[in-house]
């Protein structure tokens, strides 16, 4: 095989500067897939690039059904890019579901590859589609690509040892292959990647091969195209090392390195939940690290044994989504009661209830900061994309050990699953925080405090330093019960300005854009990309826009009042109602907070926020 | 290290103090609890004990070890962290009917299935007391309580059934009024590898009081009543008179002569299924004593051996491999 002499090196080369691709099909297509190995193979050869999986919750709803399509969308570019891109210029459409599903997305002219084996009449009745979008002009304005990938795979693996649904199994190679010609890439790191993960049954890695080539090769013989494109590699990210990343890879990277910065070990538990679970996944194989991995009964429990971790001296951590952490909370109440570190990662999802387990949303920001019986603060910390997930990570575990706290790590569905390149920072830049522990019994009182208001922690174990923590309130020095007016109050005022305390050691965030003006845009979390997009435009267009982001959600950081006062509104766009506007309306009650929200399961668009934004401008 | 040659009961008296009503049966266990550590042989400082909550839940409190006073019914699984977490500590956890078996249930029963190596002592008094005179999971069909105001439809369980079934390793059952049995049974859970179950049966004198008196008053306990003692004679009565032996599926009574050998060394958890099953008929003899104790590797040392494994093949992870690892690339500057 050889990708430096492609066929089709004649046909004309367009040069594009960024390119949205969309894979759709059934569940069982693999489209996850595919959009990862051309997401992975861009990030090799130098684009920047940002995704968005979208995927049903069923494993595999009914085949060929609108419910059960999965798509893919990938954004690659050669120049810095903050978003995976508001519609696609080209869509892949495994089948007439996929076709219907995502057609309205498509940029209007906008490639279209259809994989005309799978619209036999039962396949449209499937997809509930009454005639044939093939030929009743319903794709009128698009450059159509028709395709019959079934039968092309089929005649690509006709001399394997496959049988027939295993070789229709290698369909979406076969459609990489074709956008990987398309787009000039080169094919050996799939190829590479596919030899590893089929290294147990070489016959299917050498079948998914060869209908890779064959979908590459495919671009020239059969002509389907007119000439090819090229989105050369971007040239101004920052120099430096980089790889491709998840989010939820990132934070399990993260909590590794937190516990290691901090001279401790790492004791995650945790339960399977959509769309935490990879957390688990990832930890559970890095025990060469020293990490125990507790896979527990419920969600209940997976804090519980973190909890029961932290006692004994370890970095306690868990993670889950929001009705995982409905469950938890309780147990966060008793960590905050007993001061000890702890680290609860929400991946956020739809809700209520179960809600769209595989969409994203920022709802669970009320539930993170207050959501817990009595007074029970915590520090927040919210994760804005796929990299700045590992920096967060350690953040969380900062204040964990320093102030002797429970803290929630926020992330959502949208920054876990989605990619982005990452520059991977200096491992001696990485901030230390070493843990203490008290091992001298003389005057120990285990609820007296340093200047962070934390408590000294003692593993038990310790010689002499026999004591008990629990849940009921405890007097403010000796730890014994206590039901005593003037000390509860006392433990309730403390509790609370040892988390507000945190506010001491973190920056007032940067305004980027405009340092006064109209607009503030306010954001947390993973709107960052759709924000920055659209303010850095509309401010390079002469706009006085600009924005701040949010990395500690709970206590805000000192400063905010003043930067919002330079500004005539403050606009804060958020996959929820209007949590942290309200938030911010209670903290800086005197100023303009404009709330935008969405909830529809996806994030927003950039164009959705430009219009936003000039709508105010307007006013 | 503290020299445990040298402890005796009052070391392990907390200087909190005990706070349950005259005459409750928690009393008499705390009291024993605190005379068996000194033998242990275990430095005071490596035993925690752990709880959630409930009358039988203040437990840690009272005793002058690391303590853990936690929320109801997460006990076991506070429990699985710091057992899991730290091998080197002797994890003691203090429960109750409704703690143990209604809100936390669940917990308990993935405890002993995993066989983490705690010792569990459940409280039994059939009834909620710290929230004042519910029936509990354990309270017999038709108890009148505040809030079975008619009698209480609810079928209850059986603890040791439900240890049995969860594959707990060792089961046991002893009593409040019986200060040597408990002894006996509390030591023998502590030389135990692996998750010991021991249910005590526990006098609640405000609540339901009275509710074991039929089995466990002095005048009648030798008639009604039975230790299973592993390796001996299923022997009983005042006289040693009565015993019991195995009809197939079925547990008879017979002559002390004819009485088989109680054995709990063969893995099978049935013969403590079957000898559970006794506390529903009137005409047996309530079972006491040891109902299994088998062997298999407790979780803990399996978790920490994955881990060790795993640093021995791949060595020591380093944060730098961690972050570079995969498909890099250079950006020029």
């Amino acid at each position: 095989m050889t990708t430096t002499q492609s066929p089709g090196a004649d046909l004309p080369l367009q040069q594009h500067e960024s390119v949205v691709i969309r894979f759709a099909g059934d569940s069982g297509d693999g489209m996850q897939i595919t959009g990862n190995q051309f997401s992975h193979t861009s990030a090799v050869f130098g684009n920047d690039l940002a995704t968005f999986p979208d995927f049903p919750a069923e494993i595999r709803a009914p085949a060929g059904t609108r419910p059960g399509v999965s798509g893919f969308q990938v954004h690659f570019s050669s120049r810095d890019i903050n978003t995976p891109g508001d519609q696609p210029d080209v869509l892949v459409a495994m089948n007439p579901a996929a076709l219907a599903v995502n057609l309205k997305d498509l940029k209007t002219g906008g490639i279209l590859i259809v994989n005309t084996g799978q619209f036999a009449d039962k396949d449209l009745k499937k997809a509930n589609l009454d005639s044939n979008p093939l030929l009743d002009g319903s794709l009128d304005g698009y450059r159509v690509i028709e395709v019959d990938i079934n039968k092309r795979v089929r005649e690509a693996l006709a001399d394997t040892e496959l049988t027939a649904k295993e070789v229709q199994r290698c369909k979406n190679f076969y459609t990489l292959g074709v956008l990987y010609w398309l787009y000039s890439r080169p094919v050996d790191t799939t190829v590479e990647w596919l030899r590893a993960k089929f290294a147990k049954r070489p016959e299917i890695a050498e079948g998914n091969v060869k209908a890779l080539q064959a979908g590459y090769n495919a671009g020239d013989i059969h002509e389907m195209f007119q000439g090819r494109y090229e989105v050369p590699a971007c040239d101004d990210l920052p120099p430096g090392t980089y790889r491709n990343i998840m989010g939820n890879q990132a934070v399990a990277m993260g909590l590794v390195a937190g516990a290691q910065l901090a001279n401790l070990r790492l004791f995650f538990g945790s339960y399977p939940i959509t769309p935490a679970s990879t957390i688990l996944e990832t930890l559970a194989a890095y025990k060469h690290y020293g990490v125990s991995t507790l896979q527990a009964e419920d969600e209940i429990a997976a804090i519980c044994n973190a909890i029961g971790g932290s006692w004994t001296g370890q970095l306690g951590a868990t993670a889950t989504s929001g009705p995982g952490m409905a469950l938890k909370t309780e147990a966060m109440g008793l960590a905050v009661s007993i001061e000890l570190p702890l680290v609860i990662v929400d991946v956020q999802r739809g809700g209520p209830s179960t809600g769209l387990p595989t969409k994203t949303e920022q709802a669970d920001l009320l539930q993170a900061v207050f959501g817990r019986n009595s007074e029970a603060p915590m520090p927040v910390v919210a994760v804005r994309s796929p990299a700045d997930a590992f920096d967060c990570t350690i953040e969380a575990c900062r204040i964990a050990v320093q102030y002797m706290t429970p803290v929630i790590l926020l992330t959502d569905g949208y920054i876990a699953n989605g990619a982005e390149p990452w520059r991977l920072p200096e491992i001696d830049s990485l901030p230390k925080f070493p843990a203490t522990f008290r091992t001298d019994a003389e005057g120990y009182q285990p609820y007296a405090r340093d200047e962070k208001l934390a408590r000294a922690w003692v593993k038990p174990g310790t010689p002499g330093m026999e004591s008990r923590v629990g849940g009921l309130e405890k007097d403010s020095l000796t730890g014994h019960i206590s039901y005593d007016p003037e000390n509860h109050e006392k433990m309730v005022h403390t509790r609370h300005a040892k988390v507000m305390g945190v506010r001491d050691g973190i920056p007032t965030p940067e305004v980027v854009g405009a340092d006064s003006g109209d607009v503030l845009v306010l954001g947390w979390g993973s709107t960052y990309g759709a924000i920055a997009s659209a303010v850095d435009g509309m401010f390079a267009a002469g706009k006085k826009v600009g924005r701040l982001h949010l990395r500690h959600v709970w206590p805000l950081p000192h400063g905010l009042d003043e930067i919002f006062s330079r500004f005539r509104a403050v606009l804060v766009p958020e996959m929820n109602m209007g949590q942290m506007a309200r938030i911010l309306r209670s903290e800086y009650p005197t100023q303009n907070i404009i709330s935008y929200p969405k909830v529809q399961g996806l994030p927003f668009f950039t164009n959705e926020l430009v219009e936003k934004i000039e709508s105010l401008l307007e006013q | 290290m503290t020299d445990t040659k040298t402890l005796t009961k009052k070391d392990f008296q907390s200087d909190q103090e005990v706070r349950w009503c005259p005459g409750c049966g928690d009393y008499a266990i705390l009291s024993c609890v605190q005379g068996i550590m000194g033998g242990l042989g275990i430095p005071k400082e490596e035993i925690v004990f752990v709880s959630g909550i409930g009358c039988s839940s203040r437990f840690p409190y009272y005793m002058n070890t690391y303590g853990f006073h936690s929320i109801h019914g997460r006990a076991p699984a506070i429990a699985t962290g710091i057992k899991t977490a730290n091998p080197d500590l002797s994890v003691w956890l203090v429960t109750g009917d409704g703690d143990g078996l209604s809100i936390g249930g669940n917990h308990m029963a993935h405890i002993l299935r995993r066989n983490v190596d705690v010792k569990i002592l459940l409280f039994n008094n059939e009834i909620y007391g710290l929230t004042k005179g519910q029936y509990s999971p354990t309270s017999p069909r038709g108890l009148r309580t505040k809030s079975s105001p008619m009698g209480s439809v609810d079928a209850p369980f059986n603890p040791l059934s439900f240890a049995l079934g969860s594959g707990a390793t060792f089961v046991a059952r002893t009593v409040d009024t019986n200060l040597k049995h408990m002894q006996q049974v509390l030591a023998a859970a502590a030389q135990h590898k692996g998750s010991a179950f021991v249910e005590i049966y526990q006098n609640c004198v405000i609540f339901n009081d009275g509710a074991f008196e039929d089995v466990a008053a002095k005048g009648v306990r030798d008639d009604k009543m039975i230790d299973l003692r592993p390796g001996e004679p299923m022997v009983y009565g005042k006289e040693h008179d009565k015993g019991l032996r195995f009809d197939g599926l079925e547990v008879v009574r017979c002559s002390a002569d004819e009485a088989d050998v109680w054995k709990v060394d063969t893995g099978s958890p049935t013969p403590g299924f079957m000898m559970a099953q006794l506390d529903r008929s009137p005409d047996m003899p309530r079972p006491l004593g040891i109902f299994r104790e088998a062997t298999t590797d407790a979780y803990e040392d399996l978790v920490q051996a994955q881990v060790q494994r795993s640093i021995e093949s791949k060595g020591e992870g380093q944060l730098h491999d961690l972050l570079y690892t995969g498909d890099l690339w250079t950006v020029e500057g």
